[in-house]
């Protein structure tokens, strides 16, 4: 067969969905309960978690020979994601003194697959953020905009959470939270006894059944394994296989989307073309619409090579934003052992998949040396060993008298190092910073002129730098991660992260929340969709994954982008229905 | 193309004749019987694995020493067995080749060990008595009070505990000794009340009462 022939599928359909994740999984959903014929382009393979062809929960780890490692998998052996920071044949490059680390799930849902389910609003201040501080950018909505929509997901999605009447954290409509463990209830304690709240976490994991599709959480903590009941979100259980059952969406997985395709006439979107991934043909499919959902990378990437005569600097760039204001969480981390939870009572407290209770960002920026907030995530317990388990206990064991009430060197050997692993097990904390970062326009991912990936697509050469802000954002953290380890009686692990080293501040993307690469706006010289998230310069392409967040807040974005894509999925339906597009 | 069709191009070429270019510069792979893909495992994974199992790193002086080290760093007891008899060996096998970063570390140390005891006792660690090998050890096992002319065998001895350590306690015998009870469908219902007890904590009303 000729390796360069195009395909070009005969069907023209309503609305082309490229990405399979949150948001994607949300427009097709949408779409297609509302009657659209869709087509869902994925770029990786079909996944499941419970068809045993995909199944890894409830596996032990000796069925691996790595023990869990991650080799392969960058969460190990037994993580849902199929991708990672590397993935071979897709690479991207960074610029003098950038380090951006990009994530990518190629596989139906995308990284909706192994994230850590916490599903937080973004509160009225969140949208607000230039005009309370000077810097950043504000939405061109606000929250009562978006509060609606958050009102249906949970009901249909659903969330477990608690009331906790916080304005920096608004409520949901929550299924019951799971008791904290003990841990957590130590944690608690500690922090509150210093004036910092501790309270339960918001995951979106059925603690109740919302319907008859999907189970109950049977509490084997491992939601990152992906969930062989559905008692979790990802997108391709939730999402996409009821839109599927509609008849009215067609998936192609194995689609690498290259191009977005349009008339040069009319300036409007056709459909879009890409690349098999199995047989590298090229395949053009025609769309009335066309909604990207790639992921903020993907989707700044998709759009800058979608040039034409009509559209030299990128498809819908007319305003150059594209690209430009990519911001990841901030993270910073410490852990530390608690002699109090030595030899403890063995009994079974896996728990759901990721932390029973979270501290929401409880200070007022006006009085701190930096702008934005963070929240903390906490972590711990008697969970299940696996590759790394007993790892550098020459540093423990030198630090608490033995069973003889005797100091001994650290490290050792034999009878009695096997009893320290058995005192030591269970008796470890974490936690760690999730905070907001001022988007910077001179953060920005751009075309490498030089590099194609394994497709011949041109790949992203990313530009980020931490300002100041986050930096001392990172300070913070590390001076409350220490008030808390001291609060309930811990002992802070390795050294603590200082000026030398950013004060542990994780390089952008290795939190795996960058958003902002097309950024709404009411402005067309500013930002590349309106506040429907519909393109200022072609009125029937739309974005709906995090790419047109102006901000993140410190909030997880993965509840506001299906908040967010539902919004759009309905605006979108509605102007079709007024003959708009 | 089948590798014998390969093989009789090739050897066509060698007379002159017409063949395709591309196929006589590059042979047809030989055939290979098709892999079952494990349940959980990507296909590139599954080939990587069965590669792996087909190699060998160590050599049996080099398996022997690992053995009789990680039986020393985690002995039978009264509870559980061995690290040996735990698998742990093998599975320091499998992460020499799944991480070849390991490789050196390992290889090497195992060969400063031999060295050292040559050194002392004139003759390699594993021909050692068992007396002569614990005496080494302890030289080894403690890193802050290694020796200067020590420091290298503590930390390939750090490097050997490691891995002992999790391989077993990932294993079938580690996991029960350790005593983890999870990884099964069930309801979490909070602390048991004799451990809230013990720690002195309690939930709140409304921790109780929620869902009821």
């Amino acid at each position: 067969m000729d390796p360069f022939q195009i395909q070009k599928a005969p069907v023209q359909y309503d609305v082309a969905i490229v990405g399979s994740g949150a948001g994607g999984g949300m427009a097709a959903y949408m779409l297609a309960k509302a009657g659209a014929k869709v087509v869902l382009l994925e770029a990786g393979g079909y996944f499941d978690p419970a068809d045993p062809k995909y199944i890894t929960q409830l596996k032990w780890p000796w069925e691996s020979p790595r023990r869990g490692a991650g080799t392969t998998r960058a969460f190990g052996d037994f993580d849902a994601a199929w991708g990672g920071w590397d993935i071979e044949g897709e690479p991207y490059t960074n610029a003098k003194g950038s380090d951006f680390q990009w994530f990518r799930s190629r596989m139906l849902g995308g990284r909706t697959n192994h994230w850590g389910r916490i599903s937080l609003r973004f509160a009225p201040d969140d949208f607000r953020r230039k005009s309370m501080t000077g810097v950043g950018e504000d939405w061109p909505i606000g929250y009562d905009d978006i509060k609606p929509f958050y009102d249906r997901i949970d009901r249909m999605i659903g969330v477990f959470g608690s009331v906790e009447n916080m304005p920096s954290e608004p409520d949901g409509i929550f299924l019951p939270a799971p008791k904290p463990r003990l841990h957590e209830l130590m944690i608690r304690k500690g922090a509150r006894s210093i004036g910092i709240p501790v309270i339960p976490s918001r995951l979106s994991i059925l603690t109740k059944p919302v319907n008859n599709e999907r189970g109950a959480c049977f509490y084997c903590s491992q939601c990152g394994r992906g969930c062989q009941a559905y008692a979790d979100f990802s997108s391709s259980s939730v999402l996409v296989k009821p839109a599927m059952k509609t008849g009215n969406v067609t998936l192609i997985n194995g689609a690498m989307v290259r191009e977005v395709i349009t008339d040069p006439a009319t300036g409007l979107c056709t459909g879009v073309s890409y690349v098999d991934t199995q047989t590298l043909q090229e395949v053009t499919v025609k769309a009335k619409s066309v909604v990207l959902a790639a992921s903020a990378g993907e989707t700044a990437r998709l759009l800058l090579n979608s040039k034409s005569s009509r559209f030299p600097t990128g498809l819908a760039n007319s305003s150059n934003v594209v690209g430009k204001y990519i911001n990841d969480s901030t993270g910073a981390s410490r852990s530390a052992f608690v002699p109090a939870l030595m030899d403890r009572k063995r009994y079974n407290e896996d728990g759901v998949g990721g932390m029973h209770v979270f501290t929401p960002w409880w200070l007022d920026n006006k009085k701190l040396d930096f702008p934005r907030g963070y929240h903390i995530e906490y972590w711990g317990g008697m969970g299940m060993p696996a590759y790394g388990f007993g790892w550098g206990i020459e540093a423990m064991n030198g630090m608490i008298p033995g069973r003889d009430g005797k100091m001994h060197p650290g490290g050792g050997y034999g009878a009695s190092l096997k009893d320290d692993y058995r005192r030591f097990y269970g008796a470890y904390v974490g936690m760690a910073g999730r905070g907001e970062p001022v988007p910077l326009e001179s953060n920005y991912c751009e075309i490498d002129p030089n590099v194609v990936d394994k497709y011949g697509i041109p790949v992203l050469r990313f530009n980020y730098k931490w300002s100041d802000y986050e930096v001392k954002q990172a300070k913070h953290m590390q001076e409350t991660f220490e008030e808390i380890i001291h609060s309930m009686g811990g002992i802070a692990l390795g050294d603590k992260p200082n000026a030398a080293n950013n004060y542990g501040l994780a390089s952008p993307g290795q939190i795996i929340h960058e958003v902002g690469t097309a950024r709404m706006g009411n402005d067309p010289k500013n930002s590349v969709l309106n506040k429907y998230q519909q393109a200022h310069d072609v009125k029937n392409l739309f974005v709906v994954d995090a790419a047109p967040f102006p901000s993140q807040g410190d909030k997880n974005v993965t509840w506001t982008i299906l908040a967010s894509s539902m919004r759009t999925s309905e605006y979108l339906i509605d102007q079709v229905k007024q003959k708009n597009i | 193309m089948k590798r014998r069709d390969s093989l009789k191009a090739l050897s066509l070429t060698g007379f002159g004749l017409a063949v395709n270019p591309v196929e006589a510069a590059v042979p047809a792979p030989p055939d290979v019987k098709p892999l079952k893909i494990p349940g959980g495992r990507q296909k590139f994974e599954a080939e990587r694995d069965a590669r792996l199992n087909a190699e060998k790193f160590f050599t049996p002086h080099e398996l022997q020493t690992v053995t009789v080290l990680s039986d020393i760093i985690i002995p039978a007891d009264e509870r559980s067995g061995s690290a040996s008899q735990a698998g742990v060996p093998a599975f320091i096998e499998f992460m020499m080749k799944d991480q070849p970063k390991n490789q050196t570390p390992m290889r090497g140390g195992i060969k400063w060990l031999d060295n050292t005891c040559t050194k002392r006792y004139g003759k390699s660690f594993v021909l050692c008595t068992k007396a002569q090998q614990i005496d080494m050890v302890e030289q080894i096992a403690y890193p802050s009070k290694a020796k200067p002319d020590m420091t290298q065998g503590a930390s390939f001895f750090s490097f050997m505990r490691n891995l002992t350590a999790t391989g077993f306690y990932t294993s079938q015998m580690g996991i029960k000794d350790i005593g983890y009870v999870g990884n099964v469908p069930n309801q979490w219902d909070g602390v048991p009340a004799d451990v809230l007890k013990q720690y002195g904590l309690a939930y709140e009303e409304r921790e109780l009462t929620q869902g009821k």
